[in-house]
């Protein structure tokens, strides 16, 4: 597989399974870890992380605050609110319903058409 | 639900966008700043780590841009800017902004005032349940085509019709009230008892007339209008049960009208009889026709069925009783009655508003242009730097846009102004003949197509951009002698809305020329008398003398003399119907004639002795009654010329004798006398013939007292009233009035006026814009050939030939406008005719005055350029660019 751009949609719920695992964390933050996550088979543009977290922090699914990093930065953290948590299973549930199927489907075997 | 929320907040971020931005950068820096520690840690120099770390960033702007799209509501934003944009533009200009908004303000205005009145007469439904299915019922001769019914003919046309749910009668009329001081004259009407049941009116205290109390031994009861109820009684509720004496009689107060309550053909009354019959009273006759009906239709019956039912009727009776021959009817829808005479002059109106709204929005998309043509290299600059020709474009009609804000705010001001000051002309006896024209004032549906009217107007503007050469391309724009293409499309655009403005100030002027001239031509009809220093005051005898002729003779005269020696009376008479009110007719036979019952209408008066002298009418022949004329001698009349003309041609009248119609021919009345035509009916219309009795030979308690004042008639009136009331304080008196008021006051007379008034302030104002305009466009096309015509007069042009240059495109643009204009006048005239009087649609002294007066005009508008242009000096001329 070549280095895949991430596509729409899917980028969300990367953003809150890594906030999920990782507790809040900033913006830079949860670029890297998705990228290292994906065996860096993905090739993250970072820029695009911010309008995306944006859109989650409109939607009420995180919320984010000023902190400081590990490293001394003044740095936004961004941390999983009640409806980001339930957002998570649900789209989780339908990610992984959506690719057994997908797997089923695409599974070579004898009775194909 | 959650893209609700998202947009919510996004909405919101409006507001703090400017904190979000900085937090924005705050953030990418952070970012970037983790990212360079990184890539320095793993080894990289600083200005390498610095390099990737913005290219793994994906470039700092275009990331603000895409999280800015995100953050609010891009469109909003546009506009928000744009409209800041466009405001701090407008500001600068403030001459070019006020000329605009003042233009368009006066458009919006005339059209939003006119179209109040428009939706007060012909859009808000009368205030009764179902008006549509209202008419009113009249009798119908060939002189009178909408004329009363008698009593005895309603209860036939009740009883044998089948085309109405109810029928009812009633009549406005004065009575006499008494009072603690003595007695008033009040408006009333007398009602059948469905009267208002038909109407769907129901009293807000008390009760309604209930069925029967209409006959003759019901007892008398009254309903008071809410007006009354407020004056009179102070709005008690203790008013239920009280009495009222009514021409001598006892009321019993029933109950009180609703405050929006009005009937247009009674006025405002203030008390509502039931009708009763009494003995020898008109409503016994079937020949006496003093009621008007009112009939509700039942469901699925046109208006066009019930007339041809009610004919049918009619044929039916005329058969059966001879004072009913030659007599049809007329069912008309009440909608039509109350609000039909009105109709062609609001359409006028608005037609008029309309078109000054056309002018003044032309006019402001020139102005709109020659800014836009001004600015075309900004526009050039913006669009090399990136600007859409879509956010251009945008940018131009939010600029429009304001205005147009701007304008109908400010004309929505000036039309509730304007409104006040209309119905303030129009006086109050004609607005008590429009009662919906009262409390006239902006609603929402008003409000509502204010908001339409700038909608419009914007779309017009917005059409100006649209077309392509608007927006040159960049690099022709860019350069700076890169005029010529742009200036030679709005020569020729700009051309053409002139030639419109013009056009349409010409239909304005020959429109307010026909209407002004058909005014004059009312005013100055033929009277057959001398309206001026006339003075007029209606008086009712007390009950008392009721009955009694000889009684109401003796306080008239007392009445006659106690006025003649007032000062500054120079003469004093009294006449039943005044000049120009029209009405009261006899049937008449003239013995010697062959007569076959046929009904020989004519006009009748009951007039003192120095009637014709008083009026100073023009006797033809014979001669004036004399105070000898009284109950003792036999009868005599005066005939007027078209009553001589039509029922003694050939022949000479003095000494040839009539009786009434139906009456025995023992007591004939003799002609003495001819007089030449007197206006007895409408301005507008040719006088029936009319005949004239003495009144001491035929009185009645009710007259109307004609004085000659040496001077300031005016003054006159209140004095009449007292010493009146002096002599007699059981006499009432009401509606003084001067004789020109009176004429003044008949819609003929007052319909014209108005119309003839606003159309000539609207032409006048469009003459005004139009010529701006043609000024607007020679200016600016003098000012792009300052250069050419530098050329010109070096090479020895001289001035005059400059001129000629520069008045004959104007000539041309001129001359356009007024063939147009002549050509669309003369289809848009036939609209007024409804209107004209005395004058055809394409009268050639209006259309030749309107020519030369817009010639005029428009020549002066443009000399101002041509002198200008004839006075350039060339050398100035040539170093200029």
């Amino acid at each position: 597989m070549s280095k895949a751009d991430v596509w729409q949609g899917t980028l969300a719920l990367m953003v809150l399974k890594t906030l999920d695992t990782l507790g809040p964390l900033h913006g830079y933050g949860i670029a890297r870890r998705i990228e290292q996550t994906s065996g860096n088979l993905l090739a993250l543009n970072y820029g695009t992380l911010y309008p995306a977290l944006l859109k989650l922090e409109q939607e009420g699914s995180i919320s984010s605050a000023w902190g400081v990093s590990e490293n001394n930065r003044k740095a936004k953290f961004y941390k999983l609110t009640r409806r980001g948590r339930q957002q998570l299973s649900h789209e989780t549930r339908d990610w992984q319903q959506t690719t057994a199927i997908l797997a089923r489907f695409l599974a070579p075997s004898g009775d194909a058409v | 639900m959650k893209s609700l929320r998202a947009w919510l907040v996004r909405l919101s971020g409006l507001w703090t966008a400017a904190r979000r931005d900085h937090d924005m950068s705050d953030e990418l820096e952070s970012h970037l700043q983790m990212h360079i520690d990184d890539n320095i840690r793993a080894g990289m120099p600083p200005a390498e780590a610095r390099r990737a770390a913005i290219l793994k960033l994906g470039g700092i702007e275009p990331i603000k841009e895409a999280w800015r799209d995100r953050r609010g509501v891009p469109v909003l934003e546009n506009l928000a800017r744009d409209t800041r944009y466009a405001i701090r533009q407008l500001r600068k200009s403030p001459a070019f902004t006020a000329t605009a908004v003042l233009v368009l303000a006066l458009g919006i205005c005339a059209s939003v005032a006119i179209f109040a009145f428009v939706d007060a007469a012909l859009i808000r439904p009368l205030p009764y349940r179902d008006p549509a299915r209202l008419v009113g019922l009249f009798e119908q001769i060939p002189l009178c085509p909408q004329c009363p019914l008698s009593y005895p003919d309603y209860l036939d046309w009740k009883r044998l019709n089948k085309v109405f749910t109810s029928v009812e009668a009633f009549e406005g009329t004065g009575v006499s009230l008494r009072t603690d001081t003595g007695a008033e004259m009040a408006q009333a009407a007398v009602v059948t008892s469905g009267f208002f049941r038909t109407l769907g009116i129901a009293p807000i205290l008390g009760r309604d007339f209930r069925a029967g109390e209409d006959t003759p031994a019901a007892p008398r009861t009254v309903l008071l209008s809410y007006a009354a109820w407020q004056k009179r009684y102070a709005g008690s509720a203790a008013v239920l049960g009280q009495t009222v004496t009514l021409n001598g009689e006892a009321n019993t107060i029933i109950g009180v009208l609703p405050r929006g309550f009005y009937f247009a053909a009674t006025g405002p009354a203030e008390f509502w009889t039931a009708l009763h019959v009494t003995p020898h009273s008109c409503y016994e006759q079937r020949g006496c026709h003093s009621l008007h009906g009112l009939a509700r239709l039942r469901d699925g019956v046109s208006v066009r069925a019930a007339d041809s039912n009610m004919k049918l009727i009619a044929g039916e009776l005329e058969r059966q009783y001879s004072s009913n021959r030659g007599q049809g009817a007329a069912v008309i829808s009440l909608v039509e009655l109350d609000v039909g005479r009105l109709r062609p002059i609001l359409i006028v109106l608005l037609c008029g508003a309309g078109l000054l709204l056309l002018i003044a929005c032309v006019n402001v998309t020139s102005l709109l242009l020659v800014r836009a043509e001004s600015r075309k290299r900004e526009m050039a600059v913006r669009s090399a730097l990136g600007g859409s020709r879509a956010r251009l474009v945008t940018q131009f009609i939010t600029e429009a846009a304001v205005l147009v804000a701007a304008s109908g705010a400010l004309g929505l001001i000036a039309a509730r102004w304007l409104i006040r000051i209309l119905v303030s002309l129009i006086g109050a006896p004609q607005l008590a003949a429009m009662p919906y024209l009262n409390g006239l004032d902006l609603n929402p549906r008003v409000v509502a197509f204010a908001a339409a009217v700038a909608l419009v107007t914007l779309a017009l503007f917005s059409l100006a951009p649209v077309s392509r050469s608007f927006f040159p391309d960049i690099r022709a724009g860019l350069m700076e002698g890169g005029r010529t293409s742009a200036g030679t499309v709005w020569r020729r655009f700009g051309a053409n809305l002139v030639v419109l403005e013009l056009a349409t100030a010409v239909v304005l002027l020959v429109g307010a020329g026909l209407l002004g001239k058909s005014f004059y031509r009312i005013l100055y009809v033929d009277m057959g008398m001398q309206p001026e220093h006339l003075a007029t005051i209606r008086v009712a005898e007390p009950n008392a003398v009721h009955n009694d002729n000889k009684k109401i003779v003796a306080l008239a005269h007392d009445v006659l003399r106690q006025t003649a020696a007032l000062p500054g009376v120079e003469s004093v008479a009294l006449t039943t119907t005044l000049p120009v009110a029209g009405g009261n007719t006899m049937w008449i036979r003239v013995l010697g004639h062959p007569y076959h019952g046929e009904h020989n209408e004519v006009g009748y008066r009951e007039v003192s002795a120095a009637y014709f002298t008083t009026l100073r009418a023009k006797l033809l022949r014979g001669r004036y009654f004399t105070d000898a004329d009284d109950a003792t001698r036999p009868p005599v009349i005066i005939i007027d010329r078209a009553f001589a003309e039509k029922y003694f041609p050939g022949e000479d009248p003095i000494g040839k004798q009539m009786v009434y119609a139906g009456s025995s021919t023992d007591h004939p009345m003799t002609v003495v006398g001819i007089v030449d035509n007197i206006k007895e009916g409408p301005l507008d219309q040719n006088t029936w013939p009319t005949m004239y009795v003495v009144f001491d030979q035929d009185p009645d308690d009710r007259f109307t007292l004609v004085v000659r004042a040496a001077h300031a008639e005016q003054a006159l009136l209140p004095t009449l009233a007292s010493s009146i009331h002096r002599l007699d304080p059981g006499t009432a008196t009401f509606d003084p009035m001067t004789m020109a008021d009176r004429i003044n006051n008949t819609p003929a007379a007052y319909l014209r006026r108005g119309s003839a008034w606003l159309v000539g302030g609207f032409a006048f104002f469009a003459l005004l814009l139009g010529s701006a305009g043609l000024y607007g466009v020679i200016a600016y096309s003098v000012g792009r050939r300052t250069r050419e015509i530098g050329v010109r007069m070096a090479l020895g042009a001289r001035p005059s030939s400059v001129y000629r240059l520069v008045l004959k495109e104007a000539g041309m643009l001129i001359a356009a406008g007024l063939a147009i204009g002549l050509a669309c006048s003369v289809a848009a005239a036939g609209l007024l005719r409804s209107l004209l009087f005395g004058v055809t649609p394409s009268d050639p002294q209006i259309m030749a005055a309107v020519a030369v007066l817009l010639g005029f005009a428009a020549l002066l508008a443009s000399f101002i350029p041509a002198r200008r242009a004839a006075s350039v000096n060339p050398v100035d001329a040539l170093r200029a660019e």
